[in-house]
């Protein structure tokens, strides 16, 4: 029964991972922008919500409506002042930009905010707990992550095959060019785009900072696992990222249950062999990874 | 046909056009240089300990530099792991050192761990290009670390003494340190300028600004990103070596410093990308400014994060390329250029 339970805890844990990577997948996606600065909007994020929650004394999901709507227009401002110059240089160069700003943003929290772990005032949903039967007991935040993460990928969904903005970003992810040349407004769509990254990387931020500790220096780790959710999943499948981020969670709870020492590494290695025998991700319907295509 | 008989195709009466890479500069550069390594190379028998500890510093960042600019410069491979191999180096010089091996002659060994290592990560790694190759040189990094952590032979995470420098006295290791650092600062540079001259500098280059154009015109792309990587991880392993020499004590959370990596992106940055004279400038540059701010701690790393977004956005070819864009300097020419063109008229 210890190990049913590791595995639903592992996949509810994954929900998280798909949160944080599904804003990557999309950056990549549509801007073809590797942003290494994610991680750390994510515990961005997580640090506001701590400001304003512990400022109004309120628990944290009361400060939602205002951090989300503040990480969107983050991500805007990103995408207009930076983002959008460092494209015109290139792949390379948006890589080395948000490098710079990564480790900006970690130095810049630890100015001001120091080094220690901090958790975030969850309120009575961070002790609760729901049963399932007699042996299994999953909290009820890692339950609510899940939910979120599926509300939001779903919705991402939804937007992406049903509305007009949609429409333009799945054009522009396929061509930029031609969506260009066919009246698409590429800069408004860049800046949404962006926003909604960062608003949900900003949205798991808080889930992290909820269930577990965190520090400036957490952004770092969160990108990896991002990143691994993604690539396990197959790029450009935001299904396919859901399913990356629960193998990557029950890997690592499964692991955990055995020796907590080889939880992470056991991901890493995960990775790696994923990487090693399907370079286009697990999930992905044959479609290669870009490298692929030109090294194989 | 040689570069030196090429002819202009447009003249309606083809004069030969001589063409070379050696110039005065070049000359200058070769005398200056050679004069500055004896001078360097005096130092501990001038000015002694006060002196070298700095300049130990600003030779790894050389070397450091230099690495990084083949592989991201020159190849297209931007690495965020080298520090990888820096770790390697530190615990393969462990290693040799411990099967009685003098540490200094062992830094070559432990280069050679590093590559030999780089070997099959290579396999992994290079199936990915951009910034999914950078992540994921990061997470090979990362298992190092941990796998490091969870070797008891190795120290674990308390990590373990360099054995083998108890022969020495302080002035003379501190010495010895110093000729090694500037043995590999020297090699690193002057390894990367030869490699690039040759053969390879310009299929490198090919892969690194496009390589589907690169495989099709015949460039045997995989090759080429092969041996830089496993020669940037061969000079690193050295580095990594030196920062254990100088250290004395090998701990995995800071020899698999992901600090290391960001140093290496800034000077490159700063300096000039692709060239060979940029990664030398940028070092100087991170050097002064670590001698001077580093007390100011998490500023300073703001100040290094902030300057690395600028020049991306403002100087994308790094200072050295701004000079010579502007005045056409090479001090260490590694491309063609027309010598003497004929007046046509």
């Amino acid at each position: 029964m210890t190990w049913v339970n590791a595995v639903i805890q592992g996949m509810l844990q994954g929900g998280i991972y798909a949160l944080i990577a599904c804003g990557l997948s999309l950056a990549f996606g549509v801007m073809r922008v590797v942003n290494l600065a994610h991680g750390d909007l994510a515990v961005c994020g997580a640090y506001l919500a701590l400001v304003v929650s512990t400022g109004l004394g309120v628990p944290v999901w009361y400060t939602l409506p205002l951090v989300l709507p503040a990480a969107f227009a983050a991500g805007m401002a990103l995408q207009v002042l930076l983002l959008r110059r460092a494209l015109r240089g290139g792949d390379f160069a948006t890589v080395l930009v948000t490098f710079g700003l990564s480790v900006m943003i970690e130095n810049l929290l630890q100015v001001g905010a120091t080094a220690n772990d901090r958790v975030l005032n969850t309120g009575a949903i961070g002790i609760a707990s729901v049963r399932l039967g007699s042996q299994i007991t999953l909290p009820w935040l890692f339950v609510a992550a899940f939910l979120t993460a599926c509300g939001v990928l779903g919705g991402l969904q939804l937007l992406l095959s049903l509305t007009s903005w949609g429409r333009k970003v799945r054009a522009i992810a396929d061509d930029v060019d031609t969506a260009r040349l066919v009246g698409v407004r590429v800069g408004p769509v860049f800046a949404t785009v962006a926003g909604f990254a960062v608003a949900t990387a900003a949205l798991a931020g808080i889930f992290i900072g909820a269930i577990g500790n965190f520090n400036p220096l957490t952004g770092t780790s969160t990108l990896i696992f991002a990143f691994e959710a993604v690539v396990i999943g197959g790029l450009g499948s935001l299904w396919g990222t859901l399913a990356g981020g629960i193998a990557l969670g029950v890997t690592q709870v499964v692991v955990g249950e055995i020796n907590q020492a080889y939880a992470v590494l056991a991901v890493h290695l995960l990775f790696l062999l994923v990487l090693a025998v399907r370079p286009a991700g697990l999930f992905a319907g044959g479609q290669p990874a870009r490298a692929a295509q030109v090294l194989g | 046909m040689r570069p030196e008989e090429l002819v202009t195709a447009l003249d309606a009466n083809p004069r030969p056009v001589r063409v070379g890479r050696w110039n005065l500069a070049a000359s200058v550069t070769a005398g200056s240089a050679a004069a500055g390594l004896v001078t360097l190379a005096a130092v501990p028998y001038f000015a002694g300990g006060p002196a070298e500890q700095p300049l130990i510093v600003a030779f790894t960042f050389i070397a450091m530099a230099s690495l990084w600019n083949l592989l991201a410069g020159f190849s297209g491979l931007t690495s965020f792991g080298q520090h990888a191999y820096i770790g390697v180096g530190a615990y393969g010089l462990y290693l040799v050192a411990e099967h009685g091996v003098n540490p200094f002659a062992g830094i070559v060994p432990a280069a050679v761990i590093a590559c030999v290592v780089a070997l099959p990560v290579s396999a992994l790694l290079l199936r990915l290009t951009g910034g999914y190759f950078a992540v994921a040189s990061l997470v090979v990094a990362a298992v190092f670390q941990i796998a490091v952590t969870l070797a008891p032979s190795v120290g674990g995470t308390t990590g373990v003494s360099l054995p083998g420098l108890a022969g020495y006295g302080s002035v003379l290791r501190e010495a010895m340190i110093y000729w090694a650092a500037m043995i590999v600062a020297v090699a690193c540079v002057a390894g990367v300028f030869l490699m690039v001259r040759a053969g390879f500098g310009l299929d490198a280059r090919a892969v690194g600004s496009d390589p589907v154009a690169a495989a099709s015109l015949g460039v045997r792309v995989g090759r080429i990103r092969l041996l830089a990587y496993l020669a940037g991880a061969l000079g690193m392993g050295a580095v990594g070596a030196l920062i254990a020499l100088q250290t004395l004590f090998i701990e995995p959370t800071s020899v698999f410093s992901i600090q290391y990596s960001v140093d290496m992106l800034f000077m490159v940055l700063i300096g000039g990308m692709g060239t060979i004279e940029g990664p030398i400038i940028g070092a100087l540059i991170l050097f002064a400014l670590q001698q001077q701010l580093s007390q100011y701690g998490a500023w300073y790393l703001v100040l290094v994060g902030g300057i690395a977004v600028l020049a991306t956005l403002t100087v994308p070819r790094g200072l050295w390329g701004v000079v010579s864009d502007r005045w056409g300097w090479s001090l260490f020419p590694v491309g063609y250029q027309v010598r003497d063109r004929p007046h046509d008229q």
